[in-house]
C-alpha cells in the first residue's frame, strides 16, 4: 500500500515539517535581509536622517525626502484609529457585558464578512460613498474647499477596514477576563457601568492598548484602499480636508516606472523596508503589551 | 446611587448601542453600495469573455481573464501555503508539545510576518523575482501570496490544533504510533473542520489581495496559459477599471467588484458549513 516502511515514513515526514518550520521562521528575518540588500544603495548615498527628514520627492533629480509620505502615512492611521478606537471599545463592552450570547452570534458573522471584503471593494466603496460625502456635504457644511480625496477619506475608510481586526481582539480581551473579578465588585454594591469602569477597564488596560497597537500597524501598512481614495498629491496636508500621499501608495503607484530612474526602485525598497520596520515594531512592542496582560 | 451617575450610565450605555448599530449599519450600507452598483452593470458577457481591443474605452468583452487568473492564483497559493503550513501547525503541536518555550517563540515569529503589510510582500516578492532572473508571471504570484497567507494559515490551524486534548495523543504512543503517525492520522481527522476553515479563510485572503500581485503578477488581457506568464487578477482589474474616465468601463469595475465579493462570501459561508458538518468526527472527551 506504501511504496516505503513506517520508520521511514517517519523520517520522510518530520523532515519535511523541520525545513518548512525553518522556513516559516526565518520568514521576517529574510524579508528584512531582502529588503535590506536592496534599498543599501540608496542609503549608501543619503544618511539615513536626510532621507527621513527632506521634503523634496523629485526622483529624476535623484531626490528623495520621504518625510511629505510618512507624515502622511501618520495622518491618515492616527485620524483612523481615533475613529475606530472608541467605536470598538464601546461595541466590544456592549456585546461582552450587556447583550445576551445570541447577540454575539450575529455579530461574529458581520465581522467576519467585513473583514473578509478586499481592500479594492473597501477602496471603490469609498469613491462611490465616501468621497461624493464629504465633497457635497462635509465639506461644505463645514466651509472647507475639499475635492473629496482626502485624508480625512483615507482614514474613514481605512477605520472601516480595521474595525473587525480590533473589535475581535477586545471581544477576546473583554470575554478573558474572570467572572469572579466582576461579582466581586457588584456584590460590594457597584452598578453595572461602575463595575465596567472601575474594574473591568481596568484590568483589560494593557490588552487594550496593544488592540489598538495592532490595529495601528495594520492600518499604517493598508496600501489600495487607501491609494484609492488619499487623492496621491505629494505635499505636506495642513488638514483632514487636504489630500496627501501614503509610503504604501508611493510604492504601488511607482512601481511601473522604477526600473527606469537610476535608484527608483532602491528607494521604493527602501519605503518597503520603512514599513516592514514600523510593523514589527509596533506588533512586537504590543506583544509585550498582551504578555504582561496574560501575567496578571 | 446619585442622579449624575445614573445620566452617566444611561449615556454609555445608549453610546454603546450606538456603536455597536454603527458597525452593522456600515456594513449593510457597504453590501448594499457594491450589490447595488454591481448587479446594474453585470452581465452574462462579463462573466464568459475576455477583454477585446478597446475594452478600456467602452468596447466589448469581459474579465474572464481576470476571473480565472485570480482562480490560478489563490489556488495555487492556497495548495502551495497548505503543503509548507500544514506541517509547521502540526510540528508545533505534536512534535514541540513538551517545548513550551519554542513554540511560545515560534507562534511570536508568525504573529510578527502576521502583521506585516501585504506591499511589503509584493515589495520583497519583486526583488525576489528580479534577483532570479523571473518575469512578472503566475509563478512569482502565487509564490508572493504564498508567503503572505503563509502565517494566516498556520495560525488558524494552530488555534484548532492546540485543542487536541494530551490524552488523544498519549492513547495514540501506547498504541505504539510513532509522532508523525499521530500528526498527519489522529490530529489531522480530529480537527478537519479547522483545517477545512483556515484552508478556506486563506483563499479568501489570497484572492482578495491586490498590493502583493501588484508587482508579481502582472497584467494580461489574456487567459491565464502556464506558470510563466503573467496573469490577471480580480483586484487589479477592478483597479484598473475604476480609473478609466469612461463610465461604462467604471461600471464594470462595480460589477467586477461584486464577483470578487460574490467569491468571497460564498467561500466564507462554505467555510462555516463544512466545519459545521465535519464537526460529527470529532472525538469529543
Amino acid at each position: 500500500m506504501y511504496l516505503l516502511n513506517r520508520k521511514q515514513r517517519h523520517t520522510v515526514n518530520s523532515t519535511w515539517m523541520i525545513i518548512s518550520l525553518l522556513l516559516v521562521a526565518l520568514l521576517p528575518f529574510l524579508l528584512f535581509i531582502g529588503l535590506y540588500l536592496k534599498s543599501v544603495l540608496l542609503l549608501h548615498d543619503y544618511s539615513l536622517a536626510d532621507l527621513i527628514f527632506s521634503k523634496v520627492w523629485r526622483p529624476s533629480a535623484g531626490k528623495f525626502g520621504f518625510y511629505p509620505f510618512i507624515i502622511g502615512s501618520v495622518w491618515v492611521t492616527v485620524v483612523a484609529m481615533l475613529i475606530t478606537a472608541p467605536i470598538c471599545l464601546l461595541t466590544a463592552i456592549y456585546v461582552t457585558q450587556y447583550t445576551k450570547k445570541f447577540f454575539l452570534r450575529i455579530m461574529h458573522p458581520a465581522i467576519d464578512i467585513l473583514a473578509g471584503i478586499p481592500s479594492v471593494v473597501y477602496g471603490l466603496w469609498g469613491i462611490l460613498v465616501i468621497v461624493p460625502f464629504i465633497s457635497r456635504y462635509l465639506g461644505p457644511w463645514l466651509d472647507v474647499k475639499t475635492m473629496g480625496y482626502s485624508i480625512l477619506a483615507a482614514s474613514f475608510v481605512l477605520s472601516i477596514m480595521i474595525i473587525p481586526f480590533v473589535l475581535n481582539i477586545l471581544i477576546e480581551i473583554f470575554r478573558s477576563i474572570p467572572t469572579e473579578l466582576k461579582e466581586a465588585a457588584l456584590s460590594l454594591g457597584a452598578t453595572q457601568w461602575q463595575t465596567i469602569k472601575h474594574v473591568l477597564l481596568r484590568k483589560a488596560l494593557p490588552g487594550i492598548i496593544a488592540a489598538f497597537g495592532f490595529g495601528l500597524a495594520r492600518a499604517f501598512g493598508e496600501t489600495m484602499a487607501v491609494l484609492m481614495v488619499v487623492g496621491n498629491v505629494v505635499r505636506l496636508p495642513k488638514s483632514v480636508f487636504d489630500p496627501g500621499y501614503t509610503l504604501p501608495a508611493l510604492i504601488a503607484n511607482n512601481y511601473g516606472e522604477m526600473l527606469s530612474i537610476p535608484k527608483y526602485d532602491s528607494a521604493l525598497m527602501f519605503a518597503a523596508l520603512l514599513l516592514l520596520a514600523v510593523s514589527l515594531f509596533f506588533n512586537l512592542v504590543m506583544h509585550f503589551f498582551i504578555v504582561r496582560y496574560n501575567k496578571y | 446611587m446619585t442622579r449624575s451617575q445614573k445620566i452617566e450610565e444611561k449615556f454609555f450605555k445608549l453610546l454603546m448601542i450606538l456603536a455597536t448599530y454603527f458597525i452593522l449599519a456600515i456594513l449593510a450600507v457597504i453590501i448594499y453600495s457594491i450589490f447595488e452598483k454591481g448587479f446594474k452593470s453585470i452581465s452574462w458577457e462579463m462573466l464568459t469573455q475576455v477583454p477585446h481591443g478597446g475594452y478600456y474605452y467602452g468596447k466589448s468583452g469581459g474579465i474572464l481573464n481576470a476571473i480565472l487568473g485570480s482562480l490560478a492564483l489563490a489556488f495555487g497559493a492556497t495548495l502551495l501555503a497548505f503543503v509548507i503550513g500544514m506541517p509547521v501547525a502540526l510540528y508545533l503541536n505534536v512534535f514541540l508539545i513538551r517545548h513550551k518555550k519554542v513554540i511560545s517563540v515560534i507562534r511570536f515569529l508568525l504573529d510578527l510576518v502576521w502583521g506585516i503589510p501585504s506591499i511589503v510582500y509584493g515589495a520583497f516578492g519583486f526583488s525576489l523575482m528580479i534577483f532570479f532572473g523571473l518575469q512578472t508571471s503566475l509563478l512569482a504570484g502565487i509564490l508572493t501570496v504564498t508567503l503572505f497567507i503563509l502565517p494566516i494559515m498556520i495560525r488558524s490551524m494552530d488555534e484548532i490544533l492546540c485543542t487536541v486534548p494530551i490524552g488523544l495523543q498519549e492513547a495514540a504512543y501506547s498504541l505504539g504510533s510513532n509522532k508523525s503517525e499521530i500528526a498527519f492520522k489522529i490530529f489531522t481527522r480530529q480537527s478537519i473542520s479547522g483545517i477545512i476553515t483556515a484552508v478556506l479563510l486563506s483563499f479568501g485572503r489570497g484572492i482578495g489581495d491586490a498590493a502583493a500581485v501588484l508587482f508579481t503578477a502582472g497584467y494580461t488581457d489574456h487567459l491565464p496559459n502556464g506558470l510563466l506568464e503573467p496573469v490577471a487578477t480580480l483586484p487589479l482589474s477592478i483597479f484598473f477599471q475604476l480609473s478609466s474616465p469612461v463610465p461604462e468601463v467604471q461600471n464594470r469595475a462595480y460589477a467586477s467588484a461584486l464577483v470578487l465579493t460574490l467569491i468571497i462570501l460564498i467561500v466564507s459561508l462554505f467555510s462555516r458549513g463544512l466545519g459545521k458538518r465535519y464537526h460529527k468526527t470529532k472525538i469529543n472527551f
